[in-house]
């Protein structure tokens, strides 16, 4: 069971949690070629460590989060609003 | 040695002790033609399909621990082919035409049982898509009946066909689908491969790939260095970090699968069967007990473990379906690293490095695809082309847009 620290709302169980995926995809400009687009779409570290993600906290307060978890150990190190950018450990 | 009822009786009366090992254990050469990175499931039967189908022997199967101890030895072991797509239909066809006749061609019990596969519905736009696949699947030669609620309530005695809040409307039945032993699996191939030359090497974990000039030339491994002309990837859960050592990525992300046994019982669960209205199935193994699982945990990954809300799940959809679950304690708990493609379909064949391959991607459909897997991917390598049956499951079919995406669920790998 993931505990998640909603700046929002406190610690919270995942159940109330949707997960959204890799948070570190950024949207290429529109006029972008079809290459960036795939890899916005398609290519991903997956890491085996730490992991960038996005949550949304629908039994909540309904608002995106940036979570940083271990993929090995579900250890969450850090959770901070959809705008923010999360310190990432290195190891 | 060849097994048969013969060697078993003669064994019997010499106190058996002229059984020798199923594989010997060499040491790793300087070099291989080909070497199979994975000893699980698929590793081994692209191995055992090199070397009979296409005459190359000198392959070594690498394997970080011991064989058949990854997701082979983490699934439920259902084999079919009831898919809705056509090229899927062509590739998990020829794995459970490969399966019907595995165990005469590994000379080895895999257990296999084709005690039918019987997928319920509980809504008529449910039974409307169970038809169309059923259709679909009849269209191209593939056995599927649609049963009705009378049908199901004969035939399986102890689902709640008259659940209040999902009656069971009716289900579709794969007669041909059933179960196979998983560890028998990994064994029969590892044997049969043995015997024809291959090197299986047990406790050799690859940390790098060489490619040079783009194109593959051995591999790193705790062992030493060991080259090679081709190498085959067989890693289901790790094809990331595999594909990331070689210098590319590939869309899949990982994630855990959970499965169950049961306390040992009488026969109870005849087929197997799936619940249409949550993420549930079921088979009674031959010691007993029940084996059943549901859907991912649903993010990102690499611990062989499961987590609670999804126990709940499962165990809350498997009471709702059989309400006499309910009595039963759990025996044990595991969890599969799953590699979760973006469209829910596998992976077979070349990669952008030359002379490297992959079979990856599996998402829910690795153990059924076990031969089928290593039968195409040993004809992928051999020819360095795809076979027919695994020339839609290409990698580049991400960029190009030809999708296998049976459920329609988008580029969401949990979700697949």
């Amino acid at each position: 069971m993931i505990r998640i620290d909603c700046p929002w709302c406190g610690k919270r169980d995942e159940v109330e949690f949707t997960y959204r995926g890799d948070a570190t995809v950024v949207r290429p400009e529109a006029g972008a070629p079809e290459e960036a687009f795939h890899d916005f779409v398609y290519k991903r570290a997956n890491p085996r460590g730490w992991h960038v993600e996005w949550w949304y906290h629908g039994a909540g307060c309904r608002q995106f989060l940036k979570v940083v978890r271990h993929t090995m150990t579900h250890e969450v190190r850090s959770v901070v609003r959809a705008t923010e950018t999360p310190e990432v450990p290195a190891e | 040695m060849r097994y048969s009822g013969f060697r078993l009786f003669a064994e019997a009366l010499r106190g058996n002790t002229g059984w020798k090992p199923a594989w010997r254990d060499p040491p790793p050469k300087r070099s291989y033609d080909v070497i199979i990175i994975g000893g699980g499931g698929h590793g081994l039967a692209t191995a055992y399909y090199l070397a009979k189908e296409h005459g190359i022997t000198n392959v070594a199967v690498l394997e970080k621990g011991p064989i058949g101890l990854g997701n082979t030895g983490r699934n439920t072991t259902i084999v079919r082919s009831n898919y809705l797509l056509p090229q899927n239909h062509f590739f998990y066809e020829k794995a459970l035409s490969l399966w019907e006749g595995l165990e005469q061609d590994l000379n080895y019990n895999a257990m296999v049982s084709q005690r039918g596969v019987i997928n319920l519905f509980h809504a008529e736009g449910a039974r409307n898509a169970a038809v169309r696949r059923g259709n679909a699947m009849r269209l191209d030669g593939i056995d599927a009946d649609l049963l009705d609620k009378e049908q199901i309530r004969a035939m399986c005695p102890l689902i709640d066909v008259d659940n209040a809040r999902f009656p069971v409307l009716g289900g579709l039945m794969q007669r041909r689908g059933g179960t196979a032993r998983h560890d028998a699996v990994a064994w029969g191939f590892a044997r049969a491969a043995d015997l024809r030359g291959v090197d299986i090497i047990q406790h050799c974990e690859v940390t790098g790939i060489d490619v040079e000039g783009g194109r593959v030339t051995g591999v790193q491994t705790s062992r030493g260095p060991i080259k090679a002309n081709k190498v085959g990837l067989a890693v289901a859960g790790n094809t990331s970090r595999l594909a990331q050592m070689a210098g590319f990525d590939v869309p899949i992300e990982s994630h855990v699968l959970q499965a169950f046994v049961s306390e040992g019982v009488k026969p109870l669960v005849d087929q197997v069967i799936t619940f249409g209205a949550g993420h549930f199935y079921i088979s009674q193994s031959d010691k007993g007990g029940l084996v059943f699982g549901g859907g991912l945990d649903g993010w990102n990954t690499y611990a062989q473990r499961g987590n609670l809300p999804v126990v709940d799940h499962v165990w809350s959809a498997g009471v709702a379906m059989m309400p006499s679950l309910s009595r039963l304690r759990g025996l044990r708990q595991w969890g599969g690293v799953m590699d979760m493609s973006f469209d829910g379909s596998p992976i077979i064949g070349k990669t952008p490095i030359n002379g490297l391959y992959m079979t990856a991607g599996w998402c829910y459909g690795g153990f059924k695809a076990t031969p089928g897997s290593g039968w195409c991917h040993a004809w992928t390598i051999a020819n360095d082309a795809p076979h027919k049956l695994n020339e839609a499951h290409r990698l580049d079919r991400f960029r190009t847009g030809h999708l296998l995406d049976e459920r329609g669920n988008g580029p969401y790998p949990w979700m697949q």
